[in-house]
């Protein structure tokens, strides 16, 4: 019978409702877009390293998984571990961060397409002058570009050769000399990757690799891909628990003044219901549950939001804002919601719960 | 019950309202309002009573009082058995919850639910089942002429069928006493004698005792007793005509 009480005053005002369940879906949208985000980017990440067709990555000492320095190592040495044993195949990249998460990638496109199997060209071809870029179909649909374009990265202007899949390691791929050259990097690299005879050697060899090159960074691609997480993302937790704070305080705040304004407007209402005998805990179980509707619809229209946001993500910037749809974080922006909905929701129960029924009774 | 106050043997039960130099002070700033100065009174069970007076003579603060809306300041209030003197907020609202039905001038009906719904709510809240309606509680219902419109919300209805609700809502939990403020206040004198008249007839049927405050003396003369109050004290207690 509450929950009949409260939906038909949920249902009898409706502007109200629906503003209140709007404004408790603004943390939840934030909450799971910026999930789905951290996400959508891990996992895109994880999917380009496993599309390089590698099993080990070797990085410069002190060298972090999710950071880049660029032309951190001598490319003279994708040579020796070409040396050690199980290493079939070896390829050096030089990695530039050109703003967001992007990152332009110079590559040895031969050494590069044996170890991966090769891009995939929905457009164009591979490299055929110093000047020439590869981007995948994400990147291009981002910038509105197609093979035979011109694209200014790091303040200059690239021919778009051709137009990939994506999937294999960045969106966008220029030659290995031409970034070497551009970045001052002569005979540099960031990062090399090892191909070896099989991958079951992987965990054996980067152990072998990590005794023998003390301080590198050695990871298996199996271990990377573990290790690719929000923790591995500096500030990035830090930066989702500021969110999360938001999402309280916004869901605490909308959801005490709807039903500050509620109360107010139901105080006859109340008395009526105190003059029936409604004991104390019946009222206050009726201005709960009506929070915990709102945080409820706000929790349902934030998860649809994030619908909203990925579609609108994914047509403005698919390369640069892959978001994903995290279905484990549902249960926990609900949580946020619905916890600061009914937290929100004591004091005006507190306001109800002690109305005096002869003055309730009088309210006009 | 063949006259109001007796029982089958003729003699004058308990009273189910007893109230016993009954004093009531509102504190309004730094001024005292005496609203109540030593009310004494006894209703017997099934006697329909109206309370007559000006405004201020004390007689919503009695209402009040025996309703469990407010406390006493001093004096003994006994309804149903139970002293109000001596409970608290939470011993009021249990009263209210299983004692005494509210019928107002104003109707009060929860705007949002239909009537249906208003009377399940009153029936919810003193914990009865609220699937379905008893046999006596039909029958009630259609002694109100209200049967065919349980369906409809307040805003549906006319002032007569809001009342007629309401009364039905105050009776659903089968109170021991109806307490009705000016029931007739909002209606028109059509509506306002059938009202008067279905409260009689409960009364009458069902041994309802009704406590009715009431402005209108020809409304008051639908009880078995009519108590006149003025400045806070009962100034005079008379039977109505054939009573």
């Amino acid at each position: 019978m509450i929950f009949r009480l409260v939906l038909e005053n949920v249902r009898h005002r409706p502007v109200r409702t629906m503003l209140s369940v709007l404004l408790i879906a603004v943390p939840v949208t934030l909450i799971l877009a910026l999930i789905g985000l951290s996400n959508g980017f891990l996992e895109d990440s994880r999917k380009r390293s496993a599309g390089v067709g590698a099993d080990i990555l070797f990085k410069a000492p002190g060298g972090s998984l999710m950071t880049f320095s660029t032309g951190a190592l001598p490319q003279k040495i994708v040579d020796v571990l070409m040396t050690e044993p199980h290493v079939v195949q070896a390829t050096g990249t030089l990695v530039q961060p050109i703003g967001g998460f992007d990152s332009i990638n110079g590559i040895d496109i031969e050494a590069f397409g044996k170890m991966s199997g090769g891009f995939v060209y929905a457009e164009g071809h591979g490299f055929q002058t110093p000047d020439d870029v590869l981007v995948d179909t994400w990147y291009a649909q981002q910038r509105k570009v197609h093979a035979g374009g011109k694209i200014n990265l790091l303040n200059r202007d690239w021919n778009v050769a051709g137009i990939v899949e994506p999937g294999k390691l960045a969106h966008l791929f220029a030659p290995l000399s031409s970034m070497q050259d551009i970045l001052g990097s002569t005979g540099k690299v960031s990062q090399v990757f090892l191909k070896l005879d099989d991958p079951k050697n992987a965990d054996k060899v980067a152990a072998a690799l990590k005794v023998k090159y003390a301080d590198y960074g050695i990871w298996s691609i199996s271990e990377m891909q573990a290790l690719i997480s929000v923790d591995s993302i500096p500030l990035l937790k830090n930066f989702i628990n500021v969110i999360l704070g938001i999402g309280v305080i916004i869901g605490f705040a909308v959801v005490s003044l709807s039903m500050y304004m509620a109360v107010l407007q139901r105080t006859r209402e109340i008395g009526i219901l105190k003059s029936m005998g409604a004991t104390k805990s019946f009222i206050m179980s009726m201005i709960m549950a009506e929070a915990f509707c709102l945080g409820f619809g706000g929790t349902v229209a934030g998860i649809l939001f994030s619908y909203a946001s990925r579609t609108a993500m994914h047509a403005i910037a698919p390369a640069s804002l892959p978001q994903a749809i995290v279905y484990a974080w549902w249960p926990i922006a609900g949580a946020v919601a619905m916890g600061a909905a009914l937290l929100g929701a004591v004091y005006p129960g507190m306001m109800a719960v002690r109305q005096d029924p002869i003055e309730a009774l009088a309210h006009e | 019950m063949s006259k109001a106050g007796t029982n089958q043997r003729g003699e004058m039960p308990d009273p189910i309202i007893k109230v016993r130099d009954l004093w009531k002070v509102y504190q309004s700033g730094r001024v005292s309002v005496q609203a109540l100065r030593g009310v004494n009174l006894d209703v017997p069970l099934g006697e329909f009573l109206s309370i007559v007076g000006p405004s201020g003579s004390g007689k919503s603060t009695l209402f009040h009082i025996v309703g469990g809306m407010t406390p006493p300041t001093s004096g003994e209030v006994w309804v149903g058995g139970r002293n109000l003197s001596d409970v608290g907020d939470g011993g009021r609202t249990e009263l209210r919850r299983t004692t005494v039905g509210f019928v107002f001038q104003k109707f009060n009906l929860l705007p949002n639910l239909t009537a249906r719904d208003n009377i399940r709510t009153a029936l919810h809240i003193s914990g009865q089942p609220t699937s379905v309606f008893s046999k006596d509680f039909l029958d009630i219902l259609d002694l109100l002429g209200i049967a065919g419109r349980l369906d409809h919300k307040p805003s549906e209805m006319s002032g007569g069928e809001q009342q007629r609700v309401a009364i039905a809502r105050a009776l659903a939990t089968r109170p021991a006493i109806l307490l009705a403020d000016e029931p007739t206040g909002n209606l028109d004198s059509a509506n306002s004698l059938a009202v008067l008249k279905l409260m009689r007839d409960l009364n009458e049927r069902l041994g309802q005792t009704i406590l009715m405050i009431t402005h209108n003396d020809e409304a008051a003369q639908y009880g078995h007793r009519i108590v006149h109050m003025r400045d806070g004290v009962i100034v005079e207690s008379s039977l109505t005509a054939g009573h």
